[in-house]
């Protein structure tokens, strides 16, 4: 027997290959099969799927423009990816990146359209300012009943989301519609001193914040210890709770910080690219950042190449309307490359226990 | 408010609670067996665009619900696949779904936009009880698929907690090994739960795109499955407790839709918060009372022989 207990403390074979390799095989083959199914429902719909995909690459990436397009659209994924990477990390199913987006570009349009005559150096600051504080005040209203009453923040996040696309109508069709523009739902256009500066092209200076909280993120998760008890927190809330970490008050950090992020994000679009509010101020990019999240491993570097990827990809969705396939295609493979690479890692799992379990049967043989 | 007003907004409230009604019933079948399935808003919206083709290309209603039931239990398959057999995560494969579903319809349904349904269900009166004032006129003139609810309900309470298959159901909630160990296919009652539920969620769907819409547009539900997950928090899991959280929340809905017909005068956009802000204001009074004490233990957890 004490052989036995020996033989099981022997270090284990190592696998041939290394687990980050294998996560990165298992996202390929999800991204491949992903593809295929929905190749078989472009097929069924009457679409040429060979065709569709070719368009939709030339959309992402096909040329100057396109790749333009694609950063512009990295910058809001981007930002928002690291905001629920923040939370999932901390174990809070933040789902609310959506509302939480749209009602910071509310808060940072609200300074530029009641005060478009102030100079550039004060009016962008305060849009960050309020993009920021905005995004976290709405974060904030599901996690305060989260973090003291334990109320199901994937629920209340997503609800959130609803109202937030209604107050953006209220205000649109209300008091901030643009009075000129006979009745349509958007506000009146900012002032050229409440638009971000470019740095190439049609990309903004949001490029840099979104890279610059990459930065920020990482070294705040990996380098802080803040960072170690969010990540403790989301591995064994109770081990957080035994070792004295205030885990009330990170429910409510994190929550605030990640809605931060997106409400940045909000700030990017309508500072960056749009001008104006208007009713769809993002395309979903609070749902993708779910899926890059997850495909990523909430690791805030691996997420920068995945947001440029899912950009790509819904760029070239857009890119795909001319030729009468609906755009919604994207969605679907975004979707569903999240349920294959969930399926895939699952099976992964399975693989990794039946080898451990192998492994440690050898080695009990082996020690009789 | 007069008499025909009051009964305009009851049966306005009961026809607004009942794709609440079956799409929150299927997901207790799910949960009491122990599978959280967040992806109630996908799997309505596949069976409401489903319901939709189906009418348009055969003309027939019924069929329609067929299609809208199969094509959600699809969709509720996989995610039995990825949470019983693989044992995935249940929370993310229910977003995963939930995304997938929201995609597909909008990708099906784009060309069937703006169609006409070529046959809605209508309001059938039931001879005798239709003519009792005000409750008879609210509650029994509506359309077949409304009668159907109120006979699923009492039935599927009692099978939920009258039966024994409903009891080795409930039994794979609460303790799955234990359930195991009495000779209970865990497995085969998980799946067929999460399939079952996903069927009705598709039923929900189906009725906004049968009865009571009636047509097809992107993102119909607008977030109805993720009320009918707060509404079975709502029902402690118990259908018959659901029933009166649907309706309480088919009131808001048709109060904002009546809101101008009753004389009152609000902003309709802030009438259309009203679901969403009830909703969170209902769960977050039931977070502070700790009803989620009656949850089936084992919600959410993988059942494995091994562990």
């Amino acid at each position: 027997m004490a052989d036995a207990t020996l033989a099981i403390e022997r270090p284990a074979p190592r696998p041939r290959i290394p687990e980050w390799v294998e996560a990165i095989l298992v996202r390929l083959a999800g991204i491949v099969a992903a593809l295929l199914v929905c190749a078989v429902l472009l097929l069924l719909q009457g679409y040429h799927p060979l065709l569709a995909y070719a368009d939709m690459a030339v959309g992402a990436f096909g040329s100057r423009f396109a790749i333009e397009q694609t950063l512009l659209k990295a910058i809001p994924l981007m930002l928002t990816t690291l905001g629920v990477t923040l939370t999932f990390t901390a174990g809070l199913w933040n789902i609310g990146a959506e509302g939480q987006l749209t009602i910071g570009a509310l808060a940072a349009a609200w300074l530029a359209l009641n005060h478009p005559s102030l100079p550039a150096l004060v009016l962008l600051p305060g849009m960050v300012l309020l993009g920021l504080l905005g995004g976290a005040l709405w974060a904030l209203v599901p996690a305060v009943p989260r973090a003291y009453v334990g109320m199901n923040e994937v629920i209340s996040t997503l609800l959130l989301n609803y109202v937030a696309l209604l107050v953006v109508d209220y205000l649109v069709f209300g008091s901030w519609a643009d009075p000129t523009a006979f009745n349509f739902p958007y506000s009146p256009a900012f002032s050229d001193t409440a638009r971000l500066p470019m740095l190439f092209g049609d990309v903004h200076l949001g490029l840099v914040f979104a890279l610059a909280a990459t930065v920020v993120v990482a070294a705040a998760l990996g380098h802080t210890p803040w960072g170690y008890e969010i990540r403790t927190s989301g591995a064994s809330p109770g081990a957080a709770r035994y070792a004295g970490m205030p885990v009330t008050r990170n429910i409510l950090v994190a929550m605030a910080a990640s809605g931060a992020l997106s409400g940045l994000a909000g700030m990017a679009e309508v500072s960056g690219m749009i001008f104006r509010v208007q009713q769809g101020l993002s395309p979903g990019y609070g749902y993708s950042a779910i899926i890059i999240a997850w495909l990523a491993k909430l690791n805030p570097w691996a997420a920068v190449p995945v947001a440029i990827l899912f950009a790509g990809l819904l760029n070239g969705g857009f890119a795909l309307q001319t030729s009468k396939v609906p755009a919604a295609i994207t969605y679907m493979i975004q979707a569903a490359i999240l349920f294959l690479v969930v399926a895939g890692e699952s099976l992964l799992a399975r693989v990794r226990r039946a080898r451990a379990a192998a492994a440690q049967k050898a080695a009990l043989g082996g020690a009789r | 408010m007069s008499e025909d007003q009051l009964v305009r907004l009851l049966a306005a409230t009961i026809a607004m609670g009942t794709p609440l009604v079956f799409a929150a019933f299927g997901e207790i079948l799910a949960e009491s067996s122990g599978v959280l399935n967040l992806g109630v808003e996908g799997m309505m919206l596949v069976g409401a665009v489903a319901a939709f083709i189906a009418v348009v290309v055969t003309g027939s209603p019924w069929l329609g619900v067929v299609a809208g039931m199969l094509g959600a239990g699809a969709l509720a398959a996989g995610h039995a696949l990825l949470t019983v057999t693989l044992r995935a995560d249940q929370v993310t494969a229910g977003l995963a779904l939930a995304l997938f579903g929201g995609g597909l319809s909008s990708f099906l349904g784009k060309s069937y936009i703006g169609v006409p349904n070529p046959a809605p269900f209508a309001a059938i009166s039931v001879p005798g009880l239709s003519q009792l004032p005000i409750l008879g006129r609210s509650v029994f003139t509506q359309d077949a698929l409304v009668y159907v609810s109120y006979v699923m309900i009492p039935l599927g309470w009692w099978w939920l907690y009258r039966t024994r298959p409903g009891l080795h159901l409930r039994a794979c909630g609460e303790s799955p090994g234990t359930a195991d160990a009495m000779g209970i296919g865990v497995v085969a009652i998980r799946y067929a739960s999460v399939i079952v539920g996903g069927m009705f969620a598709g039923l929900g769907g189906a009725y906004l795109s049968l009865a009571y819409v009636p047509a097809w547009t992107e993102n119909l539900t607008a977030g109805l499955g993720w009320i009918a997950l707060a509404l079975v928090i709502f029902a402690t899991w118990n259908p018959l407790r659901l029933v009166f959280g649907a309706y309480l929340f088919g009131s808001v809905e048709a109060m904002g839709f009546r809101a101008q017909v009753l004389g009152i005068q609000a902003n309709t956009i802030v009438l259309r918060m009203m679901p969403y802000v009830a909703t969170l204001t209902v769960m977050l009074l039931l977070a502070f009372w700790r009803r989620r004490l009656a949850m089936p233990s084992a919600l959410g957890l993988p059942y494995s022989r091994e562990q």
